[in-house]
């Protein structure tokens, strides 16, 4: 899109036209108080070498994790991102495109969906998945809204280990409804069963993590069963990379699995954009939040993809849509996709199995260390979280100094323990985990 | 069009059938072709209350979604389970395959107030 400026003659042209005589005029209507009485205060203008130069120096004040080694996770996990990804996303049918509301003529954008969710279903095991939502957490909030109507329940129950920011948002969804969100305690990093048992009668749904906050495994075991004898829904939040070594949601009975899909393809970027994925069982088609792309034929029995289960969506539906949400993250999702295809089942379980190995590796040599330990002695995949003796944020900002993110304190969510996060995937080495561990025992001691 | 005499009517186009103290509700042969083919339909769960004039579910065909409007109030005794699996039947067979739920404990006031056969053909004329 051209960014076209106005010169004042252009301005003068516009405002003569419709027969005002100058801006303030035009703002008339707006009241006094609320108008600006002098001008904007803005340096002046810059020649465009002089602004490249000025934007280049401003970037040059940013850190990232080329110059610095990353340990931290805590929902944003740090993979390596194949060439192809950013090529083949790059190409304007795809960049630029919006989400197609003329949707026959976008034959390749609905391909391209249709063949993301064929691939989230294989990896969750579950039947049916939608075009992807904003990101993991708004799809945890809409599985919430999904179980709350199916089950006409008013508790929502959140395992006390679910990443706080999806808590936050699960909140905000459901703040304006008469719904009750109850914690279900963890027994030293997993959930509770006596717990669980307990808080079940009359629950809409369990919202579970699984690796959880703390980089655990749920032993998933129990659960689904006691979810469903009492009549709720169980709502897997999941990490995509780890399905490639967990048994997937959909063998363990889970009703929903949700989860945030940065970590297939997508760059840590500051925090976003990201993408959430939704999939359920087949019998929620109806109910499930978002677009959904479906493979059809034409009138001469050509091979083609459409927009499906329309109806559910707001602009049929309008106020009783199944969820406000009739976009989906295209790009992001594509990107996703690209990584599945390229990795392949091979390649996804290689970057799993490397991603435990090396955060085992770390986990044993820090824990070797004097006032280090692990907060819940549990099976985890690629994170961890460690008890300190001294403050996790002091010894996160001391090893800034040594050019290594050390981790995600807990301390930055509104979250009762004081640990650190600390992840290793594929990309860490173990020169860069020695000199983590190395640099570590300098600080501490 | 098809308008049975022994059924009762509402002007959201739903038939009411009357078999002692139990109502069967469904919607009409003109309801049915309004909406054309009807792909779904959402119904309450047994036990639940419902209310006159008050939506009951929803029902879904191609490009359009509509509310059911419960004729009378009541609880609901048995739904048409058949329906979740194919709810064409609506289309081909809107008074008995097609019918969609049981009603018990309904007010005999309201009873009163339902549009006759005759009533129901003149509404749609109009």
């Amino acid at each position: 899109m051209s960014f076209i400026p106005q010169s004042d003659n252009d301005g003068r042209t516009l405002l003569d036209a419709i027969g005002v005589k100058d801006f303030d005029e035009l703002l008339e209507g707006v009241p006094e108080s609320l108008r600006l009485t002098q001008p904007l205060r803005l340096p002046p203008a810059l020649s465009e070498l002089e602004a490249v130069r000025h934007l280049g120096e401003l970037a040059t004040r940013n850190q990232s994790c080329d110059e610095y080694i990353n340990f931290m996770g805590a929902g944003a996990y740090d993979h390596y991102i194949p060439a192809i990804i950013p090529h083949l996303i790059s190409r304007p049918e795809f960049l630029t495109a919006y989400t197609p509301y003329q949707a026959e003529v976008s034959q390749g954008t609905l391909q391209a969906i249709y063949e993301f969710q064929s691939l989230i279903c294989r990896l969750t095991g579950m039947e049916v998945a939608n075009a992807s939502m904003y990101d993991g957490a708004s799809a945890a909030a809409e599985a919430v809204l999904l179980a709350l109507s199916v089950t006409r329940r008013r508790t929502v129950l959140l395992s006390r280990l679910l990443h706080p920011h999806f808590r936050d948002v699960i909140k905000a969804y459901i703040d304006n409804r008469d719904v009750e969100i109850v914690t279900v305690a963890d027994d030293n990093g997993v959930i509770a069963i006596d717990d669980l048992k307990e808080k079940l009668a009359d629950a809409a749904c369990l919202v579970m993590a699984n690796p959880n906050f703390y980089g655990i495994i749920e032993p998933v075991d129990q659960i689904p069963e006691l979810v469903h004898r009492a009549g709720a829904m169980l709502i897997a939040v999941v990490n995509p990379i780890s399905l490639a070594l967990l048994k997937p949601p959909g063998e363990y009975d889970a009703d929903i699995c949700v989860g945030e899909g940065q970590p297939l393809g997508n760059a840590l970027a500051f925090g976003g954009p990201y993408f959430g994925f939704f999939a359920a069982r087949k019998n929620l088609v109806r109910r499930l939040p978002g677009r959904l792309a479906a493979m059809a034929q034409d009138a001469t029995e050509k091979r083609g993809f459409c927009l499906t289960l329309q109806t559910r969506e707001q602009h049929i539906r309008r106020d009783k849509a199944t969820s406000n949400i009739c976009t989906n993250q295209a790009l992001c999702a594509l990107a996703g996709a690209i990584y599945l295809v390229t990795m392949g089942r091979e390649g996804i379980k290689e970057v799993a199995e490397l991603c435990v190995n090396k955060a085992h590796y770390l986990q044993e040599k820090l824990c070797a260390l004097n006032g280090i330990s692990l907060a819940c002695d549990r099976n985890f995949f690629h994170e961890f979280a460690l008890e300190l003796r001294g403050s996790a944020r002091r010894l996160f900002d001391r090893l800034l100094e040594k050019k290594i993110y050390a981790g995600v304190p807990t301390s930055r969510f509104n979250w009762e323990n004081d640990h650190l996060l600390v992840c290793a995937t594929e990309k860490r080495t173990v020169v860069e985990m020695d000199y983590f561990c190395q640099s570590v025992k300098e600080v501490i001691t | 069009m098809n308008i049975p005499k022994d059924l009762k009517y509402t002007k959201e186009h739903e038939w009411v059938k009357i078999e002692g103290d139990v109502a069967t509700i469904g919607i009409t042969d003109y309801a049915q072709g309004e909406l054309g083919d009807i792909v779904f339909v959402e119904l309450p769960a047994v036990g639940d209350e419902v209310k006159q004039m008050e939506p009951f579910g929803t029902i879904e065909a191609v490009k359009a979604v509509s509310e059911l409007f419960s004729p009378l109030s009541g609880t609901v005794k048995e739904i048409n389970e058949d329906l979740e699996g194919d709810a064409a039947i609506i289309n081909t067979d809107p008074y008995g395959a097609g019918w969609m739920l049981k009603i018990e404990n309904v007010p005999e006031s309201e009873v009163q107030a339902l549009l006759d056969a005759a009533a129901y053909g003149k509404l749609i004329e109009d």
